[in-house]
């Protein structure tokens, strides 16, 4: 499956089962886009009938370039075969280990954030803390079910993490004793509203999570709209100034600053752009979710001006990143040559094989997204999974269980994209929540642009690092193509 | 190819023999947590 597609000047045409990515000029793009339904011969009369007064374009030079797209056909780079199909990955039936918890240590929060998934921390049930001995007892269930699995990784998550967190501190040591006893890596992420960030949370932070995630929707009238206490006060006075500290001692550390957009901020660029304008140079955004009749909820006409933000978003990161004054957004990050492989591709997220979220009470749930509904508890850390329809269900979700992802050039790239968001447009995980393929594909497209722009920036400047056909990189000690 | 460049990219038909280790993150981690996408995941194999 070939897709083609223009933006930024730049004709780019993605291979989606072998992974290549191709910069074409205009002809070559008009090749291509006739080549599987026509002759050479039809081929070359049509382009000489379209660019013929152009004089770089010839008869030879035109049947030179279907010899060409031949070539890359017959080597596996253009209209590659979907061989991952028919090949004997049974999903159903793999073993899977325990990688990664979700650990809700807090079922409460200090802010009241109308638009929260989370039904402001307490996921439609009562306010609860996470126990030492329940968090204790959660760390125990991963490692004795992660297998060979060395990195593990454990996200504090609320409701608001931080108003418990003298159990994560004390949980955090026990890991430590613990991954030394059983051979493993702990990897922790704190997820935080700011509020309650001290110098005492900078620095267990810094030293102990891999990650943190600290929430801010942007602009101060954004953020203030829907990131208020429960006495209606915005948040962004109270917690930029600490953002911006926590950030500054992080050094090199990861971090993300996380927002999410909302019908009322359709121009959410103007957001990542005053993060960035704050100094935060590693920034998400996310489309809200929400019941369709919140009037927060992203509507159909929404949708063109999203899109059109997104390449507003491509090409200013762009001149950003060439002014010297960069920054990451999430959803931009795509590594081709050491990205996944193909079975992280299709088996997608892990929600409810490889990855689950832990209630206050030690309930095992398949995400965070699933937390409170009943159809959907998997079992608890004392007893381990015993609703395994529901986890056998997981383990089939993946980009070859839904039929309308069978022809989309994307998929690959999301996996059959999040269960719990199809669940919440279709009321099945194997559904497909078209509103947000539509986002993540022109996400993807901008993703991949940015990738070809700088290529060709480096090529530009001498730096050879296109790599035609046949040849091969310096990647390599033994000199083989890459992989 | 004078007008067809190919961006350096890893084949995922050969990852079918080198992938599949599991040592990556799962995809929601890092900052989303209300979407999927795995283009954006780090490969972890060392022996890739």
């Amino acid at each position: 499956m070939v897709h083609q597609y223009q933006l930024n000047g730049y004709n780019i045409v993605l291979d989606t089962c072998s992974g290549s990515v191709h910069v074409v000029d205009e002809v070559a793009y008009d090749v291509i886009a006739m080549y599987p339904e026509h002759t050479a011969d039809e081929i070359v009369a049509a382009m000489l009938a379209k660019y013929g007064s152009r004089p770089d374009v010839t008869e030879e030079d035109l049947r030179q370039c279907i010899d060409d797209v031949t070539s890359l056909k017959e080597n596996g780079k253009l209209w590659s075969p979907d061989v991952y199909k028919d090949m004997a990955f049974d999903f159903k039936n793999r073993n899977t280990v325990v990688k990664a918890l979700c650990l809700h240590v807090a079922h409460s929060c200090n802010l009241s954030c109308s638009y929260c998934f989370a039904s402001q921390g307490r996921y439609h049930g009562d306010r609860a803390l996470m126990s030492f001995e329940v968090g204790k007892r959660a760390m125990d269930f991963l490692i004795e079910n992660s297998g060979t699995r060395r990195n593990l990784e454990v996200d504090f998550f609320g409701g608001e993490p931080l108003m418990n967190f003298d159990m994560v501190k004390k949980l955090v040591a026990y890991c430590r004793e613990q991954e030394k006893i059983h051979n493993k890596n702990f990897r922790f992420t704190m997820t935080t509203n700011g509020v309650l960030i001290d110098d005492d949370v900078i620095d267990f932070c810094n030293k102990e999570c891999h990650n943190v995630v600290l929430s801010l929707d942007g602009r101060k009238e954004v953020n203030d709209r829907f990131r208020v206490d429960c006495a209606g006060n915005g948040s962004y006075d109270r917690i930029v100034p600490k953002f911006q500290e926590f950030v500054k001692k992080r050094g090199d550390k990861n971090y993300y600053m996380r927002g999410t957009y909302t019908h009322f901020n359709t121009d959410f660029t103007n957001d990542i752009f005053h993060m960035a304008d704050l100094g935060f140079t590693e920034l998400s955004m996310e489309p809200v979710v929400c019941d369709p009749s919140d009037p927060s909820a992203l509507t159909e006409a929404d949708l063109p001006i999203l899109k059109e933000q997104y390449e507003i978003l491509a090409k200013e990161m762009i001149k950003r990143d060439r002014e010297g004054r960069g920054f990451t957004f999430y959803h931009y990050m795509i590594d081709l040559t050491g990205g996944p492989c193909i079975y992280k591709r299709i088996s997608g997220c892990g929600s409810g094989t490889e990855y689950m979220a832990v209630t206050p009470w030690g309930d095992l749930y398949p995400c965070h997204q699933f937390v409170g509904d009943p159809k959907y508890l998997l079992g608890d850390i004392w007893k381990g999974v015993t609703n395994t329809a529901v986890r056998d269900e997981f383990k089939h979700c993946n980009a070859y269980a839904r039929k309308e992802c069978q022809d989309c050039w994307a998929k690959l790239y999301c996996s059959g994209g999040c269960a719990a968001n199809s669940y919440h447009a279709t009321g099945s995980i194997t559904g497909v929540y078209e509103y947000g393929c539509e986002l993540f594909k022109k996400r993807m497209e901008c993703a991949i642009m940015i990738k070809v722009a700088e290529n060709q920036e480096l090529a530009a400047k001498g730096i050879e690092v296109p790599i035609e056909l046949g040849s091969t990189c310096n990647a390599c000690a033994d000199g083989e193509a890459c992989e | 190819m004078e007008r067809i460049k190919t961006i350096a990219t890893r084949d995922l038909t050969k990852s079918v023999k080198t992938g599949g280790c599991g040592e990556c993150q799962t995809s929601c981690q890092s900052a989303c947590k209300t979407s999927c996408g795995v283009a954006n995941q780090q490969c972890e194999n060392s022996n890739k």
